[in-house]
């Protein structure tokens, strides 16, 4: 939990409070962006997200860098699987 | 070395190792606290305890939500969930930790509707989906899943969601901290803090530990090298004889803090007089709750709760184990009763826990080098 997961920005919606498509390692799902602060994320940028929201903005290599730590501690399944997850409870 | 060539930069990796044993005072031992369980769990599978000189221990901290919720309070949540039609939704890393009726996947092996989710939002959508049943999600973490809840719990408010509540076991990391550097038994001489929980609160409010404990502090970020700068950052310190708060996590950690995610914190929830931690007892104010405001959205106000206290299992020492008095070795369960396949104590589930964190990468080790030895044999 205390691991953050990195998404590419593909889609943003731009509603109160405003979301975005994220796409981690092929995946794609909507995160909220609500807790990004007032610059919100652009289509392109990679955000660090938690428990279906984007907490931090951050690097490419950073988010590459991320993901290769993940996938080193063994967490890498289990934070796609998470990706997948977001907006489909109960399945 | 063995991992560090997975690494970007391997050789600056080594670079720094070497650092840190330059600047060790070889008569000297250094106690160092990772709060993080996210640290806790690197440092075992990079194995960079065995880049550092043997004076350098690492103590584990108590930053793993999962283990230092008190069984009492799995046992609320599955209580709860029995009073009439309720979907009880819960992070993945909950449904293992054992309660004295039975860990939450095992209540719903048992016919329980208990759901995973992996972020506040999905129970709140499944709330919405299914507005005859009652949806209470079960909050556990530190201020980095705090502001998430608070935000569903906006969201909920706004979109006047009815059939949702949260059962809230959200902790909050300074007072732990407090806790374990007044405990008359603990000796430590710097910290490595933590890196996510950081990126909510800044690096503020870590400001008494160098002011008033003169102990040094570096939030540091979890890739091998950040670890072992931060460590050299403290040592530094050490050796001028400073305590300072210092930020190695600069790229993700912002100094002031995610100000969004405070403010939706503040709004929604309030301080507990008190709350219980897994061994380490009652602490002053370390737990947060729903504000007045959003009672109706409070599981604990909707719902009765028995709110017994349970005591651990007799022989699992995770007190100790959490409190760092203990490594996870010296716990008599350790790796015959208690292991990661049927973990007796919290530490064991989680894979932020110390002692799952030891189970897999050095018992597993140690292990297969005994077996190796005897084959030789």
């Amino acid at each position: 939990m205390c691991l953050a997961i990195p998404g590419k920005v593909v889609e943003v919606f731009a509603d109160d409070p405003p979301s975005a498509t994220v796409e981690v390692a092929g995946v794609r799902r909507r995160v909220e962006l609500g807790l990004l602060g007032e610059n919100g994320a652009a289509i392109g940028d990679w955000v660090l997200i938690h428990v279906g929201f984007a907490m931090s903005k951050i690097s490419e290599a950073d988010a590459v860098e991320q993901m290769r730590m993940l996938a080193a501690l063994g967490e890498d399944e289990a934070a796609i699987e998470e990706i997948r997850g977001y907006g489909s409870a109960g399945q | 070395m063995k991992f560090v060539d997975e690494f970007r930069e391997p050789e600056v990796i080594r670079r720094t190792a070497a650092e840190i044993r330059a600047l060790a005072d070889p008569t000297r031992v250094y106690r160092l606290m990772e709060v993080c369980g996210g640290h806790t769990h690197a440092i075992y599978r990079f194995g960079l305890k065995d880049l550092l000189p043997p004076n350098i221990e690492l103590i584990h901290g108590p930053g793993c939500p999962v283990c230092v919720l008190p069984m009492g309070r799995i046992d609320d949540g599955l209580a709860m969930t029995e009073q009439g039609e309720v979907t009880l939704t819960a992070f993945g890393d909950m449904m293992r930790v054992p309660g004295t009726k039975g860990s939450p996947l095992q209540r719903k092996a048992q016919g329980m509707d208990v759901r995973i989710v992996y972020s506040p939002m999905d129970a709140l959508k499944l709330a919405i989906g299914n507005p005859h049943k009652h949806v209470i999600f079960f909050a556990i973490g530190f201020e980095t899943t705090a502001p998430s809840t608070a935000f569903t719990l906006l969201r909920a408010r706004s979109l006047g969601v009815g059939n949702f509540s949260v059962f809230c076991n959200h902790v909050t990391i300074i007072p732990a901290i407090r806790a374990i550097l007044d405990s008359p038994d603990m000796r430590l001489d710097g910290f490595i803090g933590p890196g996510h929980v950081s990126t909510v609160i800044g690096c503020r409010p870590y400001e008494w530990i160098a002011k008033d404990e003169h102990k040094p502090i570096v939030v540091s970020g979890f890739e091998p090298l950040d670890i072992l700068q931060a460590i050299v950052m403290v040592l530094q310190q050490l050796r001028r004889g400073e305590a300072r708060v210092e930020n190695q996590y600069r790229r993700v950690v912002p100094w002031d803090g995610n100000i969004p995610a405070l403010r939706a914190m503040a709004e929604v929830f309030e301080l507990r007089p008190f709350f219980e931690w897994r061994g380490m007892g009652f602490i002053s104010q370390s737990a947060l709750r729903l504000r007045g405001e959003f009672a109706q959205w409070d599981a604990e106000r909707r719902f009765d709760a028995p709110g017994i206290r349970v005591t651990d299992p007799k022989a699992a020492q995770c007190g100790e184990v959490l409190k760092g008095v203990l490594t996870p070795a010296q716990c008599k369960l350790f790796g015959n009763e208690c292991t990661p396949e049927r973990p007796v104590g919290a530490l064991m589930v989680s894979s932020e826990g110390s002692c799952a964190a030891y189970f897999n990468y050095e018992h597993r080790k140690l292990a297969a080098a005994a077996a190796g030895s005897r084959a030789a044999l």
